[in-house]
């Protein structure tokens, strides 16, 4: 994985709440056994529209996403994560997180950082008054800066302390827990012999 | 001070704990499916690493298989080729699979239990986010990614930071004629699709101790559904009788061995839960959707509702968004709405006691004009025990179709898919938007609920339904 310090580029506005995993990507492009090529699934449903916001020339080549609460909701796709990263994202922006989501993108690279939801309407209202305008974010510090001068944002996100050592970093989350393999090996050894096996 | 049933089995789990870091826990089965593993058997082909316990894994063929023509191979190039690298992967690493054909296949979250491999006191992951099912048993399951996945083939362990612990105190009894599944959707719509986030829930009360294996299974399904890590049930003897004598059930000694430690695994009276939630189960009738998320329920008796009924601003704006893709009034009775297709199924309510339910209902009835239904039973062995109890007759009389089994038309990953437009009244799990086909509307329903919207052709319970003539 690579290390994920900061990150400036186009913010795109989603104004919606609850987009769900399906919404990001539906099931039907899930077949792939690739991680790449997600790109053609992602907001399927909603890239037919031409009025959709990855559809206006200005939004086209996002790399921040500004969504409402519950972004990623849902089924466990990782997918999600790979169509979100294969189309050029490096972050999402959003006052509340799927679970599964949150923990997906910390693994595969991509920046999700919870903020405010009053934070979320100012980036809104900013990137909409300033189509193609660019947003920071600051893993390092864990700032969100937009604008300049007295209109200037700029406010902190919130991220697990682990993850983001882990992002800062670029780790391999298999590697560290391997290291850690006599620990595994004690507490097999020690594992009731009535639990089920398989083979 | 005491401790809840979760953090008991999260202690039991732990193989590593440090400051600053999340917890190592021990995985005691793996579950695993054609869509969320490629990519992490890849990763490990790529670095060379074994998978640990192939003894504590399990894989099945779920989310792409057909539900017709079973004999043939599957059409879709890209489905097939997504089994047929589950095949090749569980091949090359060791991996029990039970792949098309075989008696034991069917959606991970039924066949897991149906094999006595789901047990109280068990961690349980799978790429899923329905491994909650699994916590009925009284265990901590839950879904997870891909990366994850990859992460548990090589380590059997997981990384997990502890969760916060919530109780959900079901009062009273539920009344005749209303199920587990509208107690579930009720209580989803009470604390909204991000209620759950952040934490394990107990499900606990009477009317949980009263619920059979399978209605809890149920309830822990749609854990996910309110944003919940898990959701389990303390096990008891209705959890100990439907394990017993099953393939992987524990024999003898061990038996034995294995009840003792189960029944220490209920929430001590002095601990403390950092949330509570209650609802009355006695006020619980027929539930339905109405909107593109689990949240957005109502009785069936009720009305759509009108996006001003909600105070916050996002959900206001979502309500329109539904109305708008559902094609939908504010103010139309829940009844009044006309159902194109009704899918009895999934790993929600695809269990031979959901399939036994929606035949009894149905037996002497017949499927409006203009709908259709699909029966899709939720594994091979589902349905060959339907098939032995006659269920298939019963509903192919009424003019249902008796599908194979499989996640089918929950997800629309096979061709089981709606048009765009089309309504469907689904025993499964998710409403979203485009969720069973592109531009299809999801309202889901309990078995019972669907049965009678089959037959009258608009959303129904079944007491709307004439009585069957004793001689039909």
């Amino acid at each position: 994985m690579d290390k994920f310090t900061t990150h400036t580029g186009v913010a795109a506005p989603l104004r919606r709440s609850n987009v769900d995993t399906d919404q990001i990507i539906p099931a039907v492009y899930l077949k792939r056994v690739t991680r790449t090529g997600f790109e053609d699934g992602l907001f399927a449903a909603w890239r037919g529209d031409p009025s959709f916001v990855l559809n206006q020339e200005a939004y086209r080549d996002a790399t921040v996403l500004i969504a409402g609460p519950d972004f990623g909701t849902g089924s466990s796709r990782e997918h999600a994560v790979w169509a979100l990263q294969n189309y050029g994202f490096k972050v999402v922006i959003s006052s509340r997180f799927g679970d599964i989501f949150r923990g997906n993108s910390g693994k595969a690279g991509l920046l999700a950082a919870q903020v405010d939801e009053k934070l979320v309407q100012r980036l809104w209202t900013y990137v909409e008054d300033n189509p193609g305008a660019s947003v920071t974010v600051d893993l390092e510090s864990r700032t969100v800066k937009a604008g300049e001068g007295v209109d200037a944002i700029e406010d902190s996100f919130t991220i697990d302390d682990y993850t983001r050592w882990r992002l800062l970093e670029g780790l391999d989350d298999i590697a560290i827990t391997l290291s850690h393999g006599d620990d595994i090996d004690a507490y097999e050894s020690r594992r009731p012999a009535f639990k089920p096996a398989t083979l | 001070m005491g401790k809840t049933l979760a953090e008991k089995i999260w202690d039991d789990h732990v193989v590593r704990t440090a400051a600053g870091e999340p917890d190592l826990l021990f995985i005691d089965l793996h579950l695993i499916h054609e869509v969320t593993s490629p990519q992490a058997f890849d990763g490990l082909r790529l670095s060379g690493r074994p998978v640990r316990r192939p003894d504590l894994t399990l894989a099945t063929e779920d989310h792409n298989i057909p539900t017709t023509d079973l004999d043939k191979p599957i059409a879709d190039p890209v489905s097939r080729t997504q089994v047929e690298t589950l095949r090749r992967n569980a091949e090359e690493f060791g991996v029990r699979l039970h792949p098309m054909g075989d008696i034991d296949q069917g959606i991970v979250h039924v066949v897991g239990p149906q094999l006595g491999l789901t047990q109280p006191g068990m961690t349980i992951v799978c790429g899923d986010s329905h491994t909650s099912t699994h916590g009925a048993f009284g265990s901590i399951a839950f879904g997870i990614g891909t990366s994850e996945v990859e992460h548990v083939l090589a380590t059997q362990s997981l990384s997990q930071a502890r969760p916060k612990m919530m109780a959900v105190e079901v009062d009273g009894a539920l009344p005749e004629g209303s199920t587990a599944k509208d107690l579930i959707l009720a209580l989803i719509t009470q604390e909204t699709t991000g209620g759950g986030q952040g934490y394990i829930v107990e499900y606990r009360g009477e009317a949980i101790r009263a619920l059979s294996m399978e209605e809890r299974m149920t309830i822990c399904n749609m854990s996910i559904e309110w944003g919940a890590k898990a959701g389990l049930i303390a096990p008891d003897e209705t959890t100990y009788d439907y394990i017993q004598g099953r393939p992987h059930a524990p024999q003898g000694a061990a038996w034995d061995e294995a009840v003792a430690y189960w029944s220490s695994l209920t929430t001590d009276d002095d601990a403390e839960f950092d949330k509570v939630v209650r609802i009355d189960a006695s006020q619980v009738t027929p539930f339905v959707t109405w909107g593109t998320n689990p949240g957005q329920g109502v009785p069936l008796s009720a009305t759509v509702p009108h996006p001003s009924d909600f105070e916050d601003e996002n959900e206001r704006a979502a309500a329109e968004n539904a109305l708008t893709y559902m094609g939908l009034e504010a103010g139309t009775p829940m009844r009044d709405i006309a159902v194109d297709t009704v899918f009895v199924g999934s790993c929600t309510n695809g269990r031979i006691s959901d399939l036994r339910r929606a035949a009894e209902l149905i037996k002497g009835h017949k499927v409006a004009d203009g709908t259709r239904m699909l029966v899709v039973p939720g594994s091979v062995r589902v349905r060959l025990q339907a098939q032995e109890e006659g269920l298939d007759v019963v509903f192919k009389e009424a003019g249902a179709e008796w599908r194979g089994a499989g996640c089918s038309m929950c997800l629309g990953m096979n061709p089981d898919q709606l048009t765009p437009g089309e309504r469907s009244a689904s025993t499964s799990n998710r409403n979203f938007e485009g969720r069973q086909g592109k531009g299809g509307r999801t309202h889901l329903v309990s078995p019972d609920v669907a049965v009678a919207t089959a037959v009258l052709g608009h959303l129904a319970s079944p007491a709307d339904l004439q009585p069957v003539p004793a001689n039909a």
